[in-house]
């Protein structure tokens, strides 16, 4: 996440392959682009950004693994030590029984699990305002980001150069 | 293309149209004062929404005695509603949960919808058991927690407690599937309103920004809630199946019947699809988004499933007469002749027989067709919920507890009024939210709208797509 007052340069273009061709020559520049905003997930964009898969689904894996292991010590708890009941002549710790009720477990705890940690770390929740630099980019837009807040102004002159090569169709500068 | 797809491309997107035709398209039916339609069906739905909240309060207030459900049929007109309903929301996370890892483009038109379906679906359906339960300010005794009682603790042994954990499991997953596909698209209306509006959606939209690395986190939680959404759905319907199954009831107690209610409940749910979406397209003007082609899709869907129900109806008259034993022989004899002889034929007409007629593409491709089988099959599933509960019921171990069950007006009041609950919510979802996921629309623009596929595409982008199949 950019810090307070960071100074962007972006460029917005009119469609998904242009957005890719930008952000190839950018990469065959060494320009360090700051974020890419879209109207939709483009496809083939990650590996050009550098982006790593996400560990989400780890993290998911390890949140359904505690639902599970929460849901049948929790039931094994009460029928065989908290307050043993006989249901059925079945034995106390009747494991096939508690099967539904431990994949419910591990479902719920990976689902909550996982939405909690993708708000958190998107830095997203009910009212937090969004950072947008231009509001067509949950439209019709695709945004390039160049973080220029310490960069000389040939290095400036070096990116509106870029954009006006890459085919942007406007470049705007923006306190964020 | 790498992932895996039909090979059958179907035009999914008509009209020639850009991504912000889509923005506009799908935004605008949240941004136009209501329709005449839509305030008309919202005045009608709070009619019964009234309607249900009367008959609630009237049960509660003097009693469950107040409903036809007597000492022998105990389950009745309320455990098949309540079925009924969960079946419904079946269809829903089905579309959005199986098709996506099915990677079936044509969910995107329906899902957003679809989903919304379940969860009101899901919020109908829990009405009944908890209504059911008599002494409704003590329904927190289901769930299992420290207490003074004893500790009393739920019994984790019966089905029906695990009813509980599936259901409320089953609604709160759901509800963040959806939400958590809602988000982009709240961020869309977000950054076109004005004034009030805009603040409500900023705080809905959670401050979505469409950053690359946010869809990416995005499209993860989408795919892993769908992964484990799939099992989940199938273990709803199959423990709800279990209420009936682990009894020791003739006709209730098969081993047929988790895979015969989860066909079932898709089955149902597509139908209740398709009423919604035949008339939501055409209120809301989105045929070209929900296109001719989903109708087609679903209503293969629709034979599928019915078909297979079809199966599971005579494999268990087969293996009854198979069986060899009188008793169960005697179950389902009283199921197709017994005294609700013709619930059991209206069942079999609107459940296998009407859904056939989709083996004709011509019908399949009739929106008029397609809702007037919809509306069959939704009856249809009503009558199986009522067939399995009450006939069985009505003939059970003691010839002297036999007896018939009619609904009160309690009872039929409160389905009735489920069913205005039902449409209140998805109308205000119609109002606040896309009713097509917009983002998820553009991103198969280019493989599924007609001008980049089928006879008249105009681009090449989308020939060479087909080309590689």
């Amino acid at each position: 996440m950019a810090a307070e007052n960071t100074i962007v340069l972006y460029g917005i273009y009119n469609d998904e392959e242009d957005l890719k061709g930008a952000v190839k020559a950018a990469n065959a520049a060494h320009l360090d682009i700051m974020d890419v905003f879209t109207p939709f997930p483009v496809h083939g964009l990650d590996p050009l950004l550098g982006l790593k898969e996400s560990r989400l689904h780890y993290l998911g894996f390890i949140y359904g693994a505690i639902g599970a292991s929460f849901g049948f010590l929790a039931m094994t708890w009460i029928f065989v030590s908290d307050w043993p009941t006989m249901y059925g002549g079945k034995p106390y710790w009747s494991v096939p029984a508690f099967i539904p009720i431990t994949f419910e477990m591990t479902v719920l705890f990976a689902a909550w699990g996982m939405t909690i940690t993708f708000y958190t770390i998107c830095g997203m929740w009910p009212g937090v305002k969004a950072k947008m630099l231009d509001h067509r980019t949950t439209d019709d837009k695709f945004c390039l980001a160049f973080d220029v807040t310490s960069a000389s102004d040939s290095a400036v002159e070096n990116l509106k150069g870029f954009f006006l090569n890459t085919q942007a169709e406007e470049v705007n500068v923006k306190m964020m | 293309m790498s992932q895996p797809v039909a090979a059958v491309r179907h035009i999914l997107i008509e009209g020639n149209k850009s991504y912000h035709n889509i923005t506009e398209d799908l935004c605008s039916p949240t941004e136009k004062t209501p329709s005449r339609e839509w305030i008309i069906a919202f005045s009608l739905a709070s009619v019964l929404l009234g309607l249900y909240i009367f008959a609630i309060v009237w049960t509660v207030w003097k009693g469950i005695g107040e409903w036809g459900a007597n000492r022998s049929i105990n389950w009745a007109w309320d455990i098949t509603n309540f079925v009924w309903w969960i079946g419904i929301g079946h269809a829903g996370t089905l579309i959005s949960a199986i098709l996506l890892l099915f990677r079936q483009r044509w969910r995107t038109g329906v899902n957003r919808a679809a989903e919304a379906m379940t969860i009101f679906a899901v919020i109908c359906a829990g009405q009944f058991p908890i209504f059911h339960m008599g002494r409704v300010w003590l329904a927190f005794f289901i769930m299992p927690f420290p207490n003074t009682r004893g500790p009393i603790w739920t019994n984790f042994n019966s089905p029906l407690l695990w009813d509980v954990f599936a259901i409320s499991t089953y609604f709160s997953v759901s509800l963040l599937f959806w939400y958590t596909g809602l988000v982009p698209d709240l961020a869309t209306v977000r950054d076109r309103a004005k004034g009030f509006r805009r603040k409500m959606y900023e705080t809905f939209s959670f401050g979505w920004t469409g950053s690359a690395k946010h869809w990416q986190r995005w499209e993860a939680l989408s795919l892993v809630l769908a992964g484990i959404s799939t099992p989940l759905v199938l273990s709803v319907h199959t423990i709800v199946s279990f209420d009936f199954a682990t009894s020791v009831i003739p006709g209730w107690h098969t081993t047929i019947f988790p895979p015969y209610f989860v066909a079932g409940a898709v089955f149902s749910g597509f139908a209740m699809v398709q009423t919604l979406m035949v008339i939501t397209r055409k209120v809301l003007k989105l045929e070209q988004y929900i296109t001719i082609n989903h109708v087609e899709s679903m209503n293969k869907v629709i034979v599928l499933t019915g078909t297979i129900v079809g199966v599971a109806y005579l494999t268990e008259l087969f293996i009854a007469w198979y069986s060899g034993y009188i008793y169960e022989q005697f179950a389902f004899y009283n199921r197709v002749f017994g005294i609700y002889w013709w619930a059991y034929f209206g069942m079999m007409f609107c459940n296998v027989i009407s859904p056939q007629v989709f083996w004709s593409r011509k019908i399949r491709r009739s929106i008029w067709w397609t809702f007037f089988i919809s509306i069959v099959i939704n009856v249809g599933m009503w009558f199986e919920r009522f067939v399995i509960i009450a006939t069985t019921l009505a003939r059970d171990f003691l010839p002297s507890s036999w007896s018939y069950y009619r609904p009160t007006w309690v009872e039929i009041s409160i389905f009735i009024g489920t069913i205005g609950l039902f449409f209140f919510c998805y109308l205000i979802f119609c109002r606040v939210a896309p009713v097509v996921a917009i983002a998820e629309v553009k991103a198969i623009l280019k493989v599924a709208g007609d001008q980049y596929i089928g006879p008249n595409a105009k681009y090449g982008q989308g020939n060479k797509v087909n080309q590689e199949h």
